[in-house]
């Protein structure tokens, strides 16, 4: 099996408090990864770690084959970032932003020419192509800009909660779109607080108090915790939680 | 954008061709006691002059003093009785210069100006003659006799202060406000409007009169720049100022809505007219005429004649009872400006 | 007389030519002591409503009354007995949690203790971080400062524009249980959300979508509006079957539904034919069930 993110004992610490504390997890080339947790979990600082943003305390991770301590510019050029607040820029037009973020990692005219009608043909935006980012309605935005995210074909790509404010239609059209960049063996990398979308992962690790304290299936989850939804696995170790912080 | 590419345009036009310290047409007083000939052509050549613009109404040293009290002049020249025979028996002659120093640039220019045509005309006479006629000129400082630049800029700092922090700290504190979220559970209270702005600008009031005492005290003890007029109505005149500021500051807030566009506008928009057309760096009669029309609506211009009378010059009110009014007027106008615009609702 | 009453509000924003219409004629009536959940996504209109509601924005058309008040014209009356707890954290950040309270109260012309007993639930609950200053505050603390603040003069209305966003479920559920202790106070209560899920807690929705009301009634009203047959289906290879589902006559809809997906069926269709078009998926599970509140207004959006 090939494994895109590597996590072993991997901390990070703010003078006495472990926003995240000696978590271990492998994910797999193509595999859609739900990474849940309560408020202030730690979910966000272990993203950022991955991401290469913010250098671990210590434990070791590799992600795209890169070691989050000394590559992580490379790390940067390999994976693709989507939150809810990050958005494109509003005041181009949808073409210009794949311009923009095509030649911000460094793709060819050529390149980003095709992508960009390839994208612009998927969405059916044909009609929009032209017009301002900031006049699209939300859901239409949302799934630009995960189309942008993934627009240089990173390994990885990971999403901070993108579907939150979301209409249930659009909602599941995105979760469509990220189903079909699995399929292409892109790694998705997802945090979300809809418990019915954790279902969609493959698999779903919860953390509470900085540590990961389940990683399964939804399906081995819900079997393991007796219950039959993930909103319940999900409270009974959440209310557990010790902490409580952004 | 606009303002982004057209300030410096208007900045660069603004400085190169109407701000100058440069003097033109200027009014002098001449207080001519001989009424000679030697006099008269001095006076005419001083006219004749593109720097000058004589004005011959003067008849007493009480003349003089008025017409610097009012402003309308900055130097007056007094010929001497018996100035001709003088010159022609004694061969020499004295010139008294009397220049208003509350400004020292402008004081140091004109004397300086009128010392040169006159020294010229000197040179005219004393031409194929063995002894030379010496025409002496005596020059007084009036207000300000050590010409100390703390003179003028006193004044111009506390316009400038107060400006900066009534207006721009009103807007910018009121803004945050709207930014924040704050307003809007304010606006869903039982709290009048008004007083959430009354509270807001208050403090800003206080330190504000904390600041005019700072200033003042420095310049009296640190800059032996002393305070020559009333010192309660100078304070008076200050609150008076601050209000002013307090309500422009209202009434940007009231129509910006990011803390950055207030600061933006209080910047530009106050600050600079502060600084160049409130007198206190170009003076304002040399400006070309649709910048001295711009400058009356600077509330900085009024005040900072109102320090000068009163602090420099030991002028009562009865000296600055216009400008006082002018200043009034503009708070009412901007305050019912304000209180017209001031959304009891969010848009 | 309902406690809210709203009667074919339209607001629009922008210029001419850019113009947006965010609310778009609503109507809709809420009971005293009801709790009633206005949902539906970012940009279906809740902010606008809730602002005009609380006098803070004008409607373009239209009349609405809260407590008996025109919300025009008794601008005073209601913000007077109106609580509302805007969708951004709105408290001041640099005071603590005991000043911002007891600066509420002040504005509000009461105190802390003459309405105590109604906050005491919430509050107790920040209490031991109240010297903590509120910008310091976790997300879950700050929505039980703001939900204090908001009721500290005892109001007859409550306004609560989406305050379960962004919070964990663990948060979301603790709030929800406080707002049932709310109602038993006799409070009315307006809450807007995103979250589909949160509706089965309210006594009534409003489903909203694009500035318009799609359906009002009771979570289980709602459910029964449905009128469709509803099948839950799961097999081994679930982006295939979802394709394969798309494709058979009877299905009129079909999407992912958690760990299965949700068919949405035609009124007669048989479960032989079903079975048949899934032959290619072996060891599918086929059962019927009760559509919830996301069921339904995915079936409203597409009409």
């Amino acid at each position: 099996m090939e494994y895109v993110i590597q996590a072993e004992k991997l901390s990070k610490t703010f003078g006495e408090f472990k926003a995240v504390d000696e978590i271990s997890f492998q994910v797999s080339k193509g595999e859609i990864f739900g990474f849940l947790g309560a408020n202030g979990a730690g979910k966000t600082t272990a993203m950022r770690m991955l991401c290469g943003l913010s250098i671990p305390s210590s434990g070791k991770a590799t992600v795209a084959g890169f070691d989050v301590y000394k590559q992580t510019e490379l790390i940067k050029k390999n994976i693709g970032y989507m939150s809810q607040k990050f958005s494109l820029y509003e005041d181009l037009t949808v073409k210009e932003n794949m311009q923009f973020y095509g030649g911000i990692y460094g793709k060819s005219n050529q390149f980003i020419k095709e992508k960009t009608a390839a994208i612009i043909e998927q969405l059916s935006l044909q009609n929009e192509a032209g017009k301002l980012v900031g006049s699209l309605p939300l859901g239409w935005k949302q799934k630009l800009a995960f189309s942008v995210a993934i627009f240089h074909e990173p390994a990885i790509v990971f999403l901070d909660e993108p579907t939150g404010g979301v209409d249930p239609v659009t909602r599941r059209e995105f979760w469509g779109m990220i189903y079909q960049a699995a399929d292409r063996g892109i790694t998705v990398f997802v945090t979300t607080h809809y418990m019915d979308e954790a279902e969609y992962c493959n698999r779903v690790s919860i953390m509470v108090d900085g540590r990961i304290e389940a990683l399964d299936s939804p399906h081995g989850l819900k079997k393991t915790f007796g219950t039959d939804s993930m909103d319940s696995v999900f409270l009974k170790l959440a209310r557990g939680a010790a902490r409580s912080a952004d | 954008m606009f303002i982004l590419l057209g300030m410096p345009i208007v900045e660069i036009i603004i400085f190169g061709f109407a701000l100058t310290n440069e003097v033109k047409n200027s009014k002098i007083a001449v207080f001519d006691q001989s009424a000679d000939q030697a006099s008269v052509a001095i006076t005419q050549e001083l006219n004749a002059s593109r720097y000058f613009d004589v004005v011959k109404d003067i008849h007493s040293y009480s003349d003089i003093d008025a017409a610097f009290r009012k402003g309308t002049m900055k130097l007056a020249v007094v010929f001497p009785k018996n100035f001709h025979e003088d010159l022609l028996h004694l061969n020499k002659a004295q010139v008294q210069l009397i220049a208003d120093a509350s400004d020292p640039n402008v004081a140091t220019t004109l004397t300086n100006y009128a010392t040169a045509i006159i020294l010229d005309y000197q040179d005219r006479i004393t031409q194929g003659r063995e002894v030379p006629y010496t025409i002496k000129t005596e020059q007084r400082m009036l207000y300000n006799p050590q010409l100390k630049g703390a003179y003028s800029f006193v004044p111009g700092v506390m316009a400038m202060v107060l400006m900066l922090i009534c207006t721009m700290m009103t807007a910018v504190t009121i803004v945050k406000e709207k930014e924040t979220g704050t307003m809007e559970i304010m606006l869903v209270s039982p709290l009048q409007p008004f007083k959430i702005i009354v509270a807001k600008a208050v403090p800003y009031l206080l330190l504000s009169l904390i600041n005019i005492a700072s200033i003042l005290l420095l310049s009296t003890f640190v800059l032996g720049v002393p305070i020559q007029g009333n010192l309660l109505l100078l304070i008076g005149e200050g609150v008076l100022f601050i209000i002013t500021c307090l309500t422009l500051g209202l009434l940007i807030s009231t129509s910006t809505d990011s803390q950055q566009t207030a600061m933006f506008i209080s910047l530009t928009g106050m600050f600079l007219p502060t600084v160049m057309l409130s007198g206190f760096m170009f003076p304002i009669e040399n400006m070309p005429r649709f910048l001295q029309i711009i400058s009356n609506i600077v509330p900085a211009r009024w005040f900072y004649s109102i320090v000068k009378d009163v602090m420099i010059k030991g002028l009562g009110f009865t000296a600055v009872w216009k400008e006082t009014l002018i200043l009034v007027g503009m708070t009412l106008a901007l305050l019912a400006l304000s209180i017209k615009k001031f959304k009891i609702r969010l848009a | 007389m309902g406690s809210v009453v709203v009667n074919n509000i339209v607001k629009t924003y922008g210029t001419k030519k850019a113009q947006v219409t965010a609310l778009n004629g609503i109507s809709f009536e809420v009971a005293p002591g009801e709790l009633f959940g206005i949902i539906g996504p970012d940009g279906a209109g809740k902010t606008s409503l809730f602002r005009i509601l609380t006098t803070l924005m004008l409607a373009d058309k239209g009349e609405a009354s809260v407590d008996g008040y025109d919300v025009v014209k008794d601008l005073k009356a209601i913000r007077k007995r109106v609580g509302y707890m805007p969708g951004r954290f709105s408290l001041y950040q640099d005071l603590t949690v005991a000043e911002n309270l007891e600066f509420f109260a002040t504005i509000f012309n009461t105190s802390i203790e003459e309405n105590y007993d109604l906050i005491k639930d919430i509050y107790s609950q920040i209490e031991p971080f109240k010297n903590r200053r509120a910008g310091k505050l976790s997300g879950g603390m700050k929505q039980k400062l703001a939900l204090s603040c908001a009721l500290i003069h005892y109001p007859s209305v409550l306004f609560l524009d989406e305050p379960t966003t962004g919070v964990d479920a663990v948060s979301r559920k603790e709030f929800w249980e406080m707002l049932r202790r709310l109602k038993e106070k006799g409070i009315t209560i307006l809450v807007s959300t995103p979250y589909m899920d949160e509706a089965s807690l309210c006594d009534r929705v409003a489903l909203m979508q694009e500035g318009k009301l799609m359906s009002v009634n009771t979570p289980s009203g709602i459910v029964e509006q449905f009128g469709k047959p509803l099948l839950a289906v799961r097999s081994g290879n679930m982006l295939q079957l979802l394709r394969d589902l798309k494709q058979c006559r009877e299905v009129e809809d079909a999407y992912p539904f958690g760990e299965y997906h949700h068919a949405v069926m035609k009124k007669d269709f048989s479960q032989q034919e079903l079975e048949a078009c899934l032959k290619n998926h072996p060891g599918v599970t086929i059962k019927a069930i009760q559509p919830d509140i996301e069921d339904c207004f995915m079936d409203l959006m597409k009409n």
